[in-house]
């Protein structure tokens, strides 16, 4: 149990540090002074999650290993986060639409691991689930603003729609090591959270006047460590001080 | 984090020497001037410009130390820099809305900006090439700030100074967070030493150009003063930063790039060097390494995010406009 929990958690961890770098790279450059403090405050609580559980993880694991080992010191096959945290930001249509699907899905997901069995992840949980409720809200709002606003804003969200269509599926498939640990009561069983999170994407889609994406092939991979060709740049601005400069305190 | 003599100002005022007369008894009075006040229309530009030329270097100032959240060496240096980056970005978020209140719009102010024609802090247009520019930023450059913007917590004009005082809280906590980077870098490898060095070697004199030409050269000082806008002329300012720094440094164990500085025993202050007024005056007006990058970027973000704020807008009138129907047909 241990050893997959450590797995599960790391991935965990993985798709919170991933997604909070890309919302990060919007800083300065967003459409509006209110997005330049609403992003960077949405990646400041994912950074603050995955540094939760990146300690955690490695406290269990008991190699050594603290939060900046674990999310520096790794090749990028051993990373274990959903393809769609990694995806480049492309517009802020497409931001947005991302940064709802997840919160979405982790506001489900943190809500049924505040009945974990383990006290710790429970505790994580109890906190992540009120920062996960606001991104969802904030990023809701921008998806029916986007969504019934002008016709380029239709397109552009149209096209968010299509893009991101193939990578949510990987939000309900577990590996065998999050199997293990759903199994031991510890982490919510995802499949179980997926009509939750259909209707309640349909609810902002009805009110945003999008069309749902139908019969869509999920990609998959990310929690095998296959990851996309973008990942392996990400990882390059990610990791370079502890490249270039390893074994130092910062 | 700004702080730079007002450039470009020298306002004409029309008014009756009665009016002037009134409204200069009410700022030796210490009274606060609130946005709906009777106030000269040169006292009004000088604000508009002064605040705007504020927030717009706090919206500036997200880029060079943006340049670094992506690259951060922890995750906990991480959080701390975009924390303090979105400060930034809520400092000018006040700032210009301090502004509004004299009647110009952000919009305006934006457009200006982008336009290459309302100024900044020269400072932002210097380059963070490594983690210990994000250091010295904190250090010297908002160290610099708080030497400004504690005196404009007292400005005449009531929104700006309140403003002032919750961004000078700010400010002083990042000034901590930088030094304490420095400090690793300063007790860490010889690498790390190095590079604190260096940052500091090239950070050194743009922070000392922050406080503006010196007190000769600057054309609006006097008036400023008399209003109460600004309380200490610009060489008094960046005597008090050397002051300051100096005994910071020498903890640190950093030298810093000025052969000339030295203990004057009988004023009771440090002597510096000469700066480099042609390098000032280039970058002001619009030589230095990166303003046209800066305002490129600026000028890119505005444009890039137009559909953006036009949807909202549009969304925000389809749904006034359902509700109406709605209501008319109950």
């Amino acid at each position: 149990m241990p050893a997959s929990l450590v797995t599960a958690l790391i991935g965990l961890a993985d798709d919170h540090l991933i997604l909070g770098h890309r919302l990060s790279e919007w800083c300065g450059h967003a459409p509006m002074l209110e997005e330049d403090l609403a992003m960077p405050n949405i990646a400041l609580d994912l950074i603050g999650q995955a540094r939760a559980l990146y300690s955690y993880a490695g406290e269990l694991e008991g190699a050594g290993r603290d939060e900046d080992a674990l999310a520096f010191g790794r090749l990028e096959r051993a990373y274990r986060n959903l393809l769609i945290c990694e995806l480049p930001n492309g517009d802020f249509a497409h931001t947005m639409l991302r940064q709802f699907y997840f919160a979405s899905f982790m506001q489900l997901f943190w809500q049924a691991a505040e009945q974990s069995a383990d006290a710790t992840l429970a505790a994580i949980a109890a906190k992540a689930v009120k920062e996960a409720e606001y991104h969802r809200r904030h990023c809701a709002q921008w998806v029916i603003r986007l969504g019934d606003g002008t016709d380029e804003s239709v397109r552009r969200m149209a096209e968010a729609v299509a893009l991101l269509a193939p990578y949510t599926g990987e939000f309900f498939i577990a590996d065998q090591d999050t199997c293990d640990v759903i199994a031991g009561g510890i982490l919510p069983d995802t499949q179980t959270l997926q009509p939750a999170w259909q209707a309640d994407v349909e609810q902002v889609f009805a009110e945003a006047r999008l069309v749902p994406p139908k019969d869509v092939y999920a990609q998959k991979g990310g929690r095998r460590g296959v990851h996309t060709e973008a990942m392996g740049h990400l990882l390059a601005q990610l990791q370079f001080m502890q490249r270039s400069f390893p074994d130092m305190t910062w | 984090m700004y702080s730079q003599g007002l450039i470009g100002s020298g306002e004409q005022t029309t008014e009756t020497p009665e009016f002037l007369a009134a409204f200069q008894a009410r700022i030796d009075a210490d009274e606060k001037i609130e946005p709906n006040d009777p106030m000269p229309e040169a006292y009004r530009k000088t604000l508009i410009r002064q605040i705007g030329q504020h927030a717009h270097s706090e919206i500036v100032g997200m880029l060079p130390e943006g340049n670094w959240i992506t690259r951060a060496p922890t995750l906990r240096r991480k959080a701390a820099l975009l924390a303090k980056v979105q400060d930034e970005g809520g400092h000018g978020l006040y700032l210009y809305s301090a502004a509004e209140t004299l009647g110009v719009s952000r919009k305006q102010m934006t457009e200006e900006l982008i336009s290459g024609k309302a100024k900044y802090s020269s400072i932002f247009n210097y380059p963070t090439q490594t983690w210990a520019d994000i250091g010295a930023i904190g250090w010297l450059v908002d160290g610099a700030a708080i030497m400004n913007q504690v005196p404009l917590c007292r400005c005449s004009y009531g929104p700006y100074a309140r403003a002032m005082i919750r961004v000078c809280k700010e400010e002083s906590f990042h000034q901590r967070q930088g030094y304490e980077i420095m400090l690793k870098l300063a007790e860490g490898s010889a690498a790390q030493k190095e590079m604190a060095q260096d940052a500091l070697n090239r950070w050194w004199w743009p922070a000392l150009m922050m406080f503006g030409p010196p007190d000769g050269a600057s054309e609006h000082s006097d008036q400023s003063t008399r209003w109460k806008i600004k309380r200490f002329t610009n060489d008094e300012l960046r005597q008090k930063f050397v002051d300051a720094t100096v005994p910071q440094a020498q903890r640190l164990g950093l030298t810093l790039p000025d052969p000339a500085l030295a203990w004057n025993e009988a004023e009771g202050r440090y002597d510096y060097g000469e700066i480099d007024w042609d390098e000032f005056w280039a970058v002001v007006k619009g030589n230095g390494p990166l303003n046209k990058a800066r305002v490129a970027a600026r000028k890119k973000a505005w444009e890039d995010g137009a559909w953006v704020r036009e949807a909202a807008i549009a969304h925000a009138n389809k749904r006034a406009a359902r509700q109406s129907t709605a209501l008319a047909a109950e």
